[in-house]
């Protein structure tokens, strides 16, 4: 029974006794990344060996031609591909940027300021947690024509930018910024933008930087917006338009399938490298995302 | 009392306070029009009769006493369809996502990150790329891959419509939904095991306890019941929001025969096709209760008492 102490959190080394965790993780590993690579390959198939049967899983001779038919047929519509490109880009950047200045003054305000109500607010933040957008995608369909945002550019952003659980992340990690450091900036007479931009940013670099992948990661891809709202086919996003051809494609003809495959994975490329690259980052802010 | 401390504020407070104020508006602004009057909104439309071109009609609990007598799509598919969906898919998956944490925190660093990054990888792939993927795998001719390999294991004999089958539909939705359910939640969970205090498992075992199981139940779950807390919570809202992936996968709304027909895409099916919009209201407010008692039972699991 000694292998007790062999096995423990973390380990520095290799143990016999972690085969067997190997022996689950390792094909459970491969079975989810499985449909992923076979995308990928999709996407580098020439045509005919799309029309191979029976269907071979890794491409023989890769070629870039579903990447060209995809944005030669993007063409045909009349919009540039690049102009969807250039909406989303503009979204991303602008969401990401409105998201992280707005939650970080929330979390500040909820981890180091005292006011009337704020454990109200917060607790109400608490509960929003768990809000379902598409629970209540009617209503808030109401309210985005009342204020006038249908097919007004602005639609893609404003709807996305208070998201409760980017506030709480920040907030636990604002929470270890030791009270002092804000007292005595406070002293030397430093205003709160001051205390926020060399002092909470600095300190709360990675937090952020798990806010801003997740941010990326739902505006990207994002098509609610563009499926809903936007009637004007030059503010449709990138997202929406790979969509559509996507959808269009998969399952009714062999060579779409090539073609949406090339769609999809343009739409995900993204999203892993910057994830790889921040993903320590990202481990460092989850260790503090425990609800008490 | 208020009257003294109000007087007694300083310039410098009063600059406090308008700053405080400043830096909170945004949010605050924001999550009232996109939270929380849509939420408002359907409580209040939920009690309507309304079809968009007349005004909306009071009408009490009509709504309501109409979904659990009338609406015998919602009681015999929608309710017990979404019932099962959630309960394997979330605490199904919120399990197996505890699991994976926790046989990953036992392996060492280098091997850890790349598997956790292929756990991971699903959940962040995004709509689009879920519905590409299964709908090339699951295609219903002998040229999709997942028929080409059961003939040639001679398991079937000619391909199945699997995304148009009653039968397969909500098994495959519920296989893509684990799949890709190891998202924000997972990671907080792995997180908070190899954070855990090496003292405390040494100490444990000087206490007695002798086996993992054992292990896990009086030290790993206790002392990550905050991260336990955060990643169901995490687990209820991906489940709920996931169920659009039978809709996508077959094309339809409604799914064939109801097959994989949940609440969500029954709320679509009355509001952006019936244009009933008082109903839809109502059956987002069961939505909502019904996230409201999973999120509940949740918190009394996992919330530590002061």
């Amino acid at each position: 029974m000694s292998s007790f102490q062999g096995t423990k959190i973390n380990p520095t080394s290799f143990n016999k006794s972690q085969i067997w965790f190997y022996v689950v993780l390792i094909p459970l590993a491969i079975f989810m990344v499985l449909p992923v690579i076979f995308i990928v390959n999709q996407a580098f198939k020439p045509l005919d060996e799309l029309f191979l049967f029976p269907p071979t899983f890794f491409a023989q001779n890769p070629t870039v031609d579903n990447f060209k038919t995809l944005f030669r047929t993007a063409t045909t519509t009349g919009v540039p591909l690049s102009r969807y490109l250039f909406n989303t880009i503009t979204i991303t950047i602008i969401v990401m940027i409105l998201t992280i200045i707005i939650s970080v003054m929330t979390a500040y305000v909820f981890s180091k300021k005292s006011f009337k109500g704020k454990n109200t607010l917060f607790k109400i933040n608490q509960t929003a947690l768990m809000f379902v957008r598409t629970a209540v995608i009617i209503p808030s369909y109401f309210v985005i024509v009342m204020i006038g945002l249908n097919n007004n550019p602005l639609v893609h952003i404003l709807p996305y930018i208070a998201v409760p659980v980017n506030i709480f992340l920040l907030k636990q990690f604002i929470d270890q910024i030791p009270n002092e450091i804000i007292e005595a900036a406070r002293v030397d007479g430093a205003s709160d933008f001051y205390i926020l931009f060399k002092i909470v940013i600095p300190l709360t670099k990675n937090a952020i930087a798990t806010v801003a992948i997740l941010t990326f990661q739902s505006t990207w891809g994002a098509v609610e917006s563009s499926n809903l709202y936007i009637q004007d086919e030059t503010l449709k996003s990138f997202g929406f338009y790979l969509n559509a051809i996507a959808l269009s494609n998969t399952g009714t003809t062999v060579a779409g399938t090539g073609m949406a495959a090339a769609a999809a994975l343009i739409m995900f490329v993204p999203n892993l490298v910057i994830f790889i690259v921040m993903q320590s980052r990202v481990m460092n802010t989850m260790m503090h995302a425990g609800i008490k | 009392m208020t009257k003294t401390i109000k007087k007694s504020k300083t310039r410098f407070e009063k600059r406090d306070m308008l700053a405080t104020f400043v830096m909170l508006l945004p949010y605050v602004l924001l999550f009232s029009i996109f939270i929380a009057i849509p939420v408002a909104l359907a409580i209040y439309l939920s009690m309507t009769s309304f079809n968009m071109v007349e005004t909306p009609k009071f009408n009490g609990l009509v709504n309501f006493i109409n979904i659990f007598t009338q609406d015998t799509v919602f009681l015999r598919y929608v309710l017990p369809k979404t019932l099962m969906y959630s309960i394997i898919v979330g605490p199904g998956g919120y399990i197996l996502s505890f699991l994976l944490a926790w046989m990953l925190a036992q392996i060492q660093k280098g091997p850890r990150t790349i598997i956790a990054l292929a756990l991971y990888m699903p959940s962040m792939v995004g709509a689009v790329f879920i519905s590409v993927i299964w709908r090339t795998l699951f295609s219903g001719d002998e040229s999709g891959y997942i028929n080409s390999l059961l003939m040639g294991w001679d398991i079937i004999e000619r391909p199945i419509q699997f995304l148009q089958s009653p039968d397969h539909l909500m098994t495959i939705v519920i296989i893509v939904s684990l799949w890709s359910s190891m998202g924000v939640g997972f990671l907080a969970m792995l997180a908070g095991i190899l954070n855990g205090n090496e003292e405390l498992y040494e100490a444990a075992y000087v206490e007695g306890i002798n086996n993992k199981f054992q292990e896990v139940r009086y030290v790993t779950i206790p002392m990550m019941k905050p991260q336990m807390l955060f990643g169901a919570v995490m687990a209820l809202v991906s489940t709920f929001s996931n169920g659009y992936i039978g809709v996508s996968l077959s094309g339809t709304n409604p799914t064939p025969q109801y097959a994989a027909q949940f609440l969500t895409n029954h709320i679509d099916d009355y509001g952006f096709l019936r244009y009933e919009m008082g109903y839809a209201a109502a059956l987002s407010v069961v939505l909502l209760l019904m996230i409201l008692v999973f999120s509940k039972i949740a918190y009394k699991l996992f919330a530590e008492k002061d």
